[in-house]
């Protein structure tokens, strides 16, 4: 083996790729099974993009409202989601949140009280009742220090600045992992029973986006060639409020919590056309209705200033505003020069989450493949067509844990893991390629493959738009084997970073069209203008990508129901009818 | 649209030295704009750590112009026109190439800190009053941006010696959480050191969440220290009692 393609080699009943919320939660309750657990994560510990999620964590308590039940959230997440959910997911989902948001009180975790001492909760869009326990509008990031805190007690190795390029397989199973170190770019591979894939989104195929550099569909993409399906890829959530000004943050999210709060959106005209479009749920109707509904305005040249819309809580006590939503405050302030109590923001739909991801067993995480497990935002099932705000960080609580425990139970039961070395050298010959230039320029790609997402697989698709898009990405992806960086530095190196990073995002792009294509109907985050209807035999079922022999294979499934929650599911559908 | 010039520090561990770039600037933009224009065009191996860009993970730390700042948080704008501005890494930490350092010391430091100590019998009441306290230090973005001002470890290398403001504000989220039951008082005074602060403040100056880090974690703490050494009415006040009181604000 040459010099530059050796590596080290680490040795664990389970290995956690990803480390948000749903990756410590997942590595946490692995440990507290007895399994030898690592957890690899690109960025340092802590940083993940549950920071960013803000407004809260959706469990009915019944704290603020006692009438608040598991079935009434259960039937709010199945009316989001628009009846694609896996039924017996958002059931899981729904009896264990309150659990787990009390067990990460229980570990430290400290959010807003009601004047009794209990935790508080707040409205939220799509929730029948005040469901979502906070602490100001950081509860992410206190929800992943608390896990933080909590994990580093409990003997897990944490390989910080990491980044996972491929699955190593032996037969059928997944029987380790190949990476590199960012800080150094020396390879490393991890030898493991179990594989957990926690690694959030795939925000960053899109131009305007909430998600860093980071979400580059990487769990996506490795639970694809592995050979595990991917469920429900056409939905991807548009936030309906991101920064649209200054140029360096567009994208940059507006919680929802503003809303949750009293916000009010209005046009440029100074209407509040929610009125239009959801006039019993306004402002707090699900995130699918209020993106499309901005976009609406603006295409019809309703616009503001800076082509969005206005979101105002100039009406609210400033004091109110600055205690409950300190962190808008000062985004607004420090990065637009914008005092929010006194003018309003102007926000556009910004990419922001995939409802799609690798189609798991709901009681433990698994995907079709032996020893692999994926939880969080890219596992799919959970959230159907449209995700609830505030339902993203009980789902990587709740299935972070159920994960964990999967994957160590499996563990215990597994042969030993044997590595092959072909597959080891092939992974590292791919990384060693890239830095032998000249070739295509990994910076001028993304921007050509974000433009094309950016401009044809969208809040509004077409099959015209999607099909053109599928020529172009099929064009991206040859040229993305030609990626290379002209300084041969492996040290902290982003170019060669991306060039990696683009590979999981051509595959995982195309999944999203090719669902996209084949769902003829609009339902939730999927809006098709030459079928702008809502199809009842659609909504019985998934779209499901495999990979084929010859390219990507798409195909209809049925939805996962379960017979006791039928008397539930029909009770909404019949009250929303009415 | 203007032009302005950059002199970044490039290399790795203590060989580097500055590079100029000039970036066409736009309206709002922040110094992490610039840099990941300079990488996007100019220097494709540029080394910046960043990520959410609003301020919130605390990932994107640098000196600019001297002094310790989140680069999505500083505005060009903010900085004196028609100077040259200067980006160099955190200094109180090793270099691992251009502005990345190596901060893996302070997750060891954690460690050692005693993790959140319920009663088992704990009923989970908490009073917002309390909760709002403990906010202010819970809000802690993990920037290390106090940890490369303090002198204790910037100037004299201590680290050693002294866990750093960082680690005080840590544990005095845990000291003032009203269920908590651990005893960190000793920790304090020795292995964490607190005695090496010589309350200079300049902690407080650069944290970007504004959290008053000598005020109210740092001196309380140290009271705590010097109630339990050095003053023989609580110490005999204790034995009496023949239990320490953690129930009340410090």
């Amino acid at each position: 083996m040459s010099a530059d393609a050796a590596y080290e080699l680490h040795e664990y009943d389970v290995i956690v790729i990803g480390a948000g919320g749903a990756g410590l939660r997942a590595a946490i309750e692995s440990a507290a099974n007895g399994a030898k657990t690592a957890l690899i994560c690109k960025s340092l510990l802590g940083k993940a993009h549950t920071v960013m999620a803000e407004g809260g964590v959706a469990a009915a308590l019944g704290n603020v409202e006692a009438e608040d039940s598991w079935q009434t959230h259960f039937q709010d997440t199945l009316f989001g989601g628009k009846y694609l959910n896996n039924w017996r997911m958002a059931e899981l989902h729904a009896k264990e949140a309150p659990d787990r948001v009390r067990e990460l009180e229980q570990w430290g975790g400290v959010f807003d009280r009601t004047p009794d001492g209990r935790m508080s909760q707040r409205a939220f869009g799509g929730h029948t009742y005040r469901r979502l326990v906070h602490i100001g509008d950081r509860t992410g990031l206190e929800l992943i220090r608390t896990l933080q805190d909590r994990g580093i007690h409990q003997g897990i190795d944490v390989f910080m600045e990491c980044t996972v390029t491929r699955l190593l397989k032996d037969g059928d199973r997944v029987c380790g992992a190949f990476g590199y170190w960012r800080t150094t770019g020396e390879f490393v591979v991890f030898k493991a029973k179990s594989i957990v894939l926690a690694t959030g989104g795939l925000g960053k195929g899109w131009r305007i986006t909430s998600n860093s550099w980071e979400y580059t569909g990487d769990g996506h993409a490795l639970g694809f060639e592995a050979g595990a399906e991917l469920v429900d890829m056409e939905f991807v959530q548009f936030h309906p409020t991101g920064m649209i000004w200054p140029p360096g943050v567009v994208g940059l999210l507006v919680t929802e919590a503003v809303r949750g709060e009293g916000g009010i959106l209005r046009n440029g005209e100074g209407e509040r056309f929610m009125e239009r479009y959801d006039p019993k749920r306004m402002e707090l109707s699900t995130r699918d209705v209020v993106a499309r509904a901005i976009y609406t305005e603006v295409t019809e040249g309703r616009g503001s200033p800076r082509g969005g819309v206005f979101l105002d809580v100039t009406h609210l006590s400033p004091s109110l505003v600055k205690k409950r939503l300190p962190s808008m405050y000062s985004q607004f302030m420090d990065l637009a020069g914008v005092d929010i109590t006194r003018k309003p923001m102007e926000v556009w739909p910004t990419c922001h989450y995939a409802m799609g991801g690798i189609k798991v067993d709901a009681e433990t995480g698994a995907s079709r493949v032996p020893g692999l497990f994926a939880t969080g935002e890219c596992s799919g099932g959970m959230h159907g067509a449209n995700r609830l705000g505030g339902n993203s960080l009980s789902d990587l609580l709740v299935f972070g844990k159920r994960t964990g425990e999967g994957a160590a139970l499996h563990a215990r039961e597994a042969e030993a893991p044997r590595v092959d070395p072909a597959q080891v050298a092939a992974a590292a010959a791919e990384m060693v390629g890239y830095l032998d230039g000249p070739g295509e320029d990994p910076f001028r790609l993304h921007t050509e493959l974000q433009d094309t997402m950016h401009e044809n697989v969208g809040i509004f698709r077409t099959r015209d738009g999607l099909a053109q898009a599928l020529v172009a990405l099929e064009e991206l992806r040859r040229r993305a084997k030609n990626l290379r960086i002209a300084s041969g530095a492996r040290e902290y190196n982003p170019g060669w970073h991306l060039c990696r990073e683009l590979q999981a995002l051509v595959l995982v792009t195309e999944a999203v069209t090719r669902a996209a294509l084949l769902r003829t109907e609009s339902r939730g985050a999927h809006s098709r203008l030459d079928f702008p209807a809502t199809d009842d035999d659609w909504g019985d079922h998934n779209v499901v990508v495999t990979k084929g022999e010859d390219g990507m294979r798409v195909e209809r499934r049925d939805v996962v129901k379960v017979a006791e929650l039928e008397p539930l599911v029909a009770a909404r559908k019949a009250a929303e009818r009415a | 649209m203007s032009t302005r010039r950059f002199a970044v520090w490039r290399g790795a561990g203590t060989e580097g030295g500055l590079v100029e770039y000039d970036v066409e600037t736009e309206e709002g933009m922040v110094v992490l704009d610039a840099l990941r224009e300079i990488q996007r065009w100019q220097a494709e191996d540029l080394a910046i750590r960043w990520n959410c860009k609003a301020a919130k993970c605390g990932s994107c730390s640098a000196e600019v112009n001297g002094k310790p700042c989140l680069m999505c948080k500083t505005r060009l704008d903010e900085l004196p026109e028609g100077e040259v501005i200067r980006v160099e890494p955190m200094r109180a930490f090793p270099v691992i190439r251009d502005l990345v350092t190596d901060v893996s010391w302070n997750y060891e430091v954690n460690k050692r800190i005693p993790p959140f100590t319920p009663a088992p019998d704990t009923e989970w009441l908490i009073a917002q009053e309390d909760v709002d306290r403990m906010s202010e230090f819970r809000k802690c973005i993990e920037c290390f941006l106090c940890q490369d001002v303090c002198h204790v470890l910037r100037d004299h290398d201590m680290k050693s010696n002294y866990f750093g403001p960082r680690f005080m504000v840590r544990i005095a989220a845990l000291e003032m959480h009203p269920l908590d039951r651990a005893d960190r008082v000793e920790l304090l005074a020795g292995q964490a050191g607190i005695g090496l602060c010589n309350i200079t403040k300049c902690c407080t100056e650069v944290c970007p969440e504004g959290i008053h880090i000598t005020d109210n974690a740092i001196i309380p703490l140290k009271e705590r220290v010097v109630d339990r050494y050095y003053d023989p009415l609580p110490m005999l006040g204790r034995k009496l009692a023949g239990r320490r009181r953690k129930d009340g604000p410090v």
